[in-house]
């Protein structure tokens, strides 16, 4: 707890990563009222030829698309979509990668090296591209978008996880616990868990704006949910044609994602600041 | 010695690395429930006739016979033919590489001719206005889409101005191919006209690639430089009065540049990322293009073609890096 | 009155940090005779770093801020001196520098070589101040003749610090010689601009026990051929009588008493200083045999910093400091109660 409001009043502090925090914040505040917030609620899957390609302005705040919907009432329910690929996406790699990554980090036998090299294979490809592999044979939808990026994220936190375990494994406190004979489950998950649990964190945040930005990516090649849904990247992709003079039809949605990914970016550096001892100190160093 | 053991043991993890890669994209695509075949033969085909087709292709073999079979020919670097045109993919995709190597080598270029130096100033300047300047522009290079910067540029620098053309590689057919890269086929055949056509049409496209490459590479060259500055032998050799300019364009910019150069394999691994949508928004024709294409055309064999060769100048790239590191770092090379 | 070649007259210099401003020297006076080796010796923190790197000019510039004194140089105030003109023609060419650590403090990424080489090309002693003090990458224009003088002089040296294989050592890597080595070649490049004045740092804390005695030794020897003057701190008194011709003891920023070796380890007249022999058979010299702790520098005892834990102080050193008197010929001391000869029996 104590840590918790340690950490808080530096975000407070650090206004850059406070703007993150805010941003954040707001994105989730957008994706939870965003039916009480949108001035068109219904025209996330209705149409109206008759006003299609309209300008900004009172009525339509960001204009129209194509089908005549308005731009921004579809911006603020892709915001829906986005945290939930973003978060689920996520999760499943952490959940994913933290286990391996300890149980490889702990055990040194050629099952860790397995593990490891099978990991390495999955960070020797950009990730772009084994998501556009898996996405396409799924076929297009959401769930696949998200099945995706956690069959490529997870080596990540693996890896993550593994090189902080070996090192913290060296330290005199889990030697202690192991020597008293704590069962290897409760010196993993009591004892080493919570010491690498602030890199976990940092990687964690920073991946979000990585994921949400291969996420809009596979949108845009049409990878990503299917033809309606309001999905930032595929709008953007839909404004092409329309070019140059809809002019405000990709701006918004390139806006939305822009500043999503920037807040956790901001937010990520800023914890990294804050959690990460190691650069700490030497931004300390200032002399 | 060190280095040479370095070297052999990033050779031998190459081919199981390679394989397991191969392994990965196989298993990825055929774990597909929807059948390739009856989509490429279309809706009118017969019953026997999707068979024939489908023991043509191979697909009739049990799955780990199919496996052997890819790995074999991918080996000889045979990846099959596309199910779409059903001409070699190898072929394909030997024809488009030069294009998407010579523009990521191009926006590498780029990005690190402006990036190291503005790393450098930054550092130098810690806090001044340019610093605060770069560091936002920097953490806008990481945080814009850039499929959505390449329509940007499409509709300012193309579309409203005119100044560059809107997409495509030159204007007409192109140099003879003699390297396949059009910079260095122009020069050769000593058509500079077609040389300038080039470069207006890699002004967009590398200004989209470079844009994250360069934020990474400042990012990198400012914390390396604040490291070295802070650190003891630069504070040795202020106290020996060496010259401001010796220490920080020698002393000092060496070791950044060591921590710099370490990064450019995650900047490959960027500008191939980007390269993918980069090239689609741009009608480059590469290999981006060429997934992109086959994406819509669900043609998996050319996914996988393109997914493996990807991957495997991504793992040469960075082999690159851990020898050059290796030999510009004293301290791992002996 | 000149015959002194280094005068530094109430230095005052403080440090902007997280916890408010830091007195680290408060009117600091020390004094280096030619050809003398002078110890500076006090607890780590007590700003005898700070005041080597007020005379070499390389204080750091975010935080460090010189408010006051004078430090003069072979009759010239440093601190008067353009900072340019200050590199080019005094720093590394008339007071030349031993760091604390050799094992960071050369660039790991040349070779011993090349560094040693870079220092002759700016700082030979052949090189007159006009051509040291140009701009642009060369100092003077030289071809293989001017190289080949300067490698054979650099080799002399190397073999003057017992070196083996100066060939060799010249064509590695820093961290491919040991640490003892690495010192023997600091001093050579100390050596090598063949300054007036060497300011050493620590130079052996960083070092193993058994060599630590050696590169002193080596030190003094060198420095006395020459006839460089040292300034050489450290937090080590057993070391400083060893192979200093006179000391000064600091604490908390202030100088308390400067002495010959002779005179200081005879007569030591400062309640401190007392103190710090008293705790040498049983501590080894370390300082930290004193009951209290050093203060904090952000917020100093006022007068005489040492009165927390002196225990002669009366209210006088709780107010003012205490000028400097004399306590005998070439001995200093800066106390209201200096400590007479029979307390003195008592207390050793």
């Amino acid at each position: 707890m104590e840590t918790l409001s340690f950490v808080f009043r530096k975000l407070v502090e650090d206004r850059v990563a406070l703007i993150g925090a805010v941003i954040i914040l707001l994105l989730i505040l957008t994706a939870v009222f965003a039916p009480i917030l949108a001035t068109h609620p219904e025209d996330v899957f209705e149409f109206h030829p008759s006003e299609r390609l309209q300008g900004p302005g009172a009525d339509h705040f960001f204009g129209t698309d194509r089908m005549g919907s308005d731009i921004y009432s579809r911006i603020l329910f892709g915001a829906r979509i986005t945290i939930s690929i973003a978060v689920i996406a996520i999760g499943a790699s952490v959940l994913i990668g933290v286990p391996i990554g300890l149980l490889a980090g702990y055990y040194h036998s050629w099952v860790s090296d397995a593990l490891m090299r099978v990991s390495d294979i999955f960070l020797a490809v950009p990730q772009i591209v084994l998501a556009i592999a898996i996405a396409q044979t799924l076929g297009p939808s959401i769930e696949n978008v998200i099945l995706a990026l956690s069959v490529t994220y997870w080596p990540f936190w693996a890896r993550l996880v593994y090189a902080e375990t070996r090192s913290v494994q060296k330290e005199v406190f889990i030697e202690a616990s192991i020597a008293l004979g704590a069962s290897p489950f409760r010196v993993m998950v009591l004892h080493i868990l919570p010491n690498i649990m602030s890199s976990i964190i940092v990687r964690t945040t920073i991946g979000m704006g990585g994921t949400i930005l291969t996420a809009a990516a596979l949108g845009f090649l049409g990878l990503g949910a299917p033809a309606p849904s309001p999905e930032w990247g595929r709008m953007i992709s839909e404004s092409r044609e329309f070019l140059p003079d809809a002019w405000w039809y990709a701006t918004a949605p390139g806006i939305a994602i822009f500043l999503v990914v920037m807040g956790f970016n901001l937010l990520g550096d800023g914890l990294r600041d804050i959690l990460d001892p190691r650069i700490r100190r030497s931004s300390r160093h200032d002399k | 010695m060190k280095l040479l053991v370095l070297i052999l043991n990033r050779l031998f993890w190459f081919v199981p690395t390679v394989l397991g890669l191969i392994v990965i994209t196989f298993t990825i695509s055929h774990i597909i429930p929807a059948d390739p075949v009856a989509f490429v033969a279309g809706d009118n085909a017969t019953a026997e006739q999707i068979e024939e087709l489908r023991r043509q292709l191979g697909l009739d073999q049990p799955m780990h016979i199919q496996l052997w079979r890819y790995i074999v020919a991918v080996l000889e670097g045979d990846f099959g033919v596309s199910l779409y045109t059903l001409r070699p993919i190898s072929e394909d995709l030997a024809s488009r590489l030069p294009a998407t190597l010579e523009l990521t080598f191009v926006s590498v270029f780029v990005s690190a001719l402006i990036g190291i130096p503005l790393g450098v100033v930054s550092a130098l300047k810690r806090n001044s206005l340019l610093d605060h300047v770069l560091r936002i522009i920097t953490v806008s290079g990481l945080a814009i889409a850039s499929f959505w910067l390449a329509i940007l540029f499409q509709l300012l620098f193309a579309m409203e101005l005119g100044w560059t053309p809107l997409q495509g590689r030159v204007a007409g057919w192109g140099p003879d191919v003699i390297t396949g890269f059009f910079l260095i086929d122009s020069l050769i055949m000593g058509d500079l006209e077609t040389f300038w056509d080039v470069v207006s049409h890699m002004i967009l496209p590398v200004m989209t690639l470079a844009f994250p490459a360069l934020a990474t590479i400042v990012r990198f060259t400012r914390a390396g430089v604040l490291e070295a500055i802070n650190s003891n032998y630069v504070m040795y050799e202020e106290a020996m009065g060496m010259p401001r300019r010796v220490i920080v364009w020698k002393y000092v910019l060496r070791n950044a540049l060591i921590g710099t150069v370490t990064q450019i394999g995650l900047i490959f691994g960027i500008l191939i990322a980007g390269a993918v949508v980069v090239e689609a928004v741009f009608d480059w024709p590469g290999l981006g293009s060429y997934a992109v294409q086959s994406i819509l055309q669900s043609d998996y064999n050319a996914i996988m073609g393109f997914t493996v060769v990807s991957g495997v100048i991504f793992i040469v790239v960075n082999l690159t890096v851990d020898v050059v590191h290796g030999f510009i770092d004293p301290r791992e090379s002996r | 009155m000149t015959s002194d070649l280094l005068r530094v007259r109430d230095l005052k210099v403080s440090f902007a940090t997280d916890g408010g401003t830091a007195q680290v020297l408060d009117h600091v006076n020390l004094t280096i005779g030619r050809g003398q080796i002078v110890g500076l010796v006090g607890e780590s923190g007590c700003g005898k770093t700070t005041l080597a790197r007020s005379i070499l000019g390389v204080l750091p510039k975010n935080s460090a801020r010189l408010e006051a004194g004078t430090i003069e140089f072979d009759g010239v105030d440093l601190l008067r001196v353009d900072p340019n003109r200050l590199a080019a023609t005094v720093r590394g060419r008339r007071i030349s520098f031993i760091p604390q650590d050799p094992f960071s403090s050369f660039n790991p990424v040349f070779t011993i070589g090349a560094q040693i080489m870079d220092l002759m090309k700016w700082k030979s002693p052949e090189l007159d101040d006009a051509d040291a003090g140009r701009s642009g990458w060369l100092p003077r224009l030289h071809g293989s003749r001017r190289y080949k003088a300067d490698r054979e002089r650099v080799l002399d040296l190397l073999r003057q610090v017992q070196l083996p294989d100066p060939e060799g050592v010249l064509k590695k890597y820093p961290h491919e010689v040991s640490g003892g080595q690495r010192q023997r070649l600091m001093i050579a490049m100390a050596l090598l601009p063949e300054p007036k004045l060497i300011i050493a740092d620590e130079p052996t804390t960083a070092l193993d026990v058994t060599i630590q005695a050696q590169i002193l030794k080596l030190l003094r020897d060198l420095a006395t051929d020459h006839g460089i003057s040292v300034l050489f701190t450290t937090h080590d008194l057993g070391t400083a009588w060893e192979i200093c011709d006179s000391i000064t003891v600091m604490y908390a920023g202030q100088e308390m008493e400067a002495a010959s070796s002779e005179g200081f380890f005879k007569r030591p007249s400062h309640p401190y200083t007392n103190r710090l022999l008293k705790s040498l058979p049983s501590r080894g010299g370390s300082l930290s045999g004193i009951p209290g702790s050093i203060p904090a520098l952000v917020d100093p005892p006022t007068g005489c910093r040492f009165n927390p834990r002196c225990e002669f102080a009366t209210d006088i050193c709780r107010q003012t400091r205490p000028e400097v008197t004399s306590a005998g010929p070439g001995h200093d001391v800066r106390c209201y109660h200096p400590v007479a000869e029979e307390k003195r029996h008592a207390l050793a």
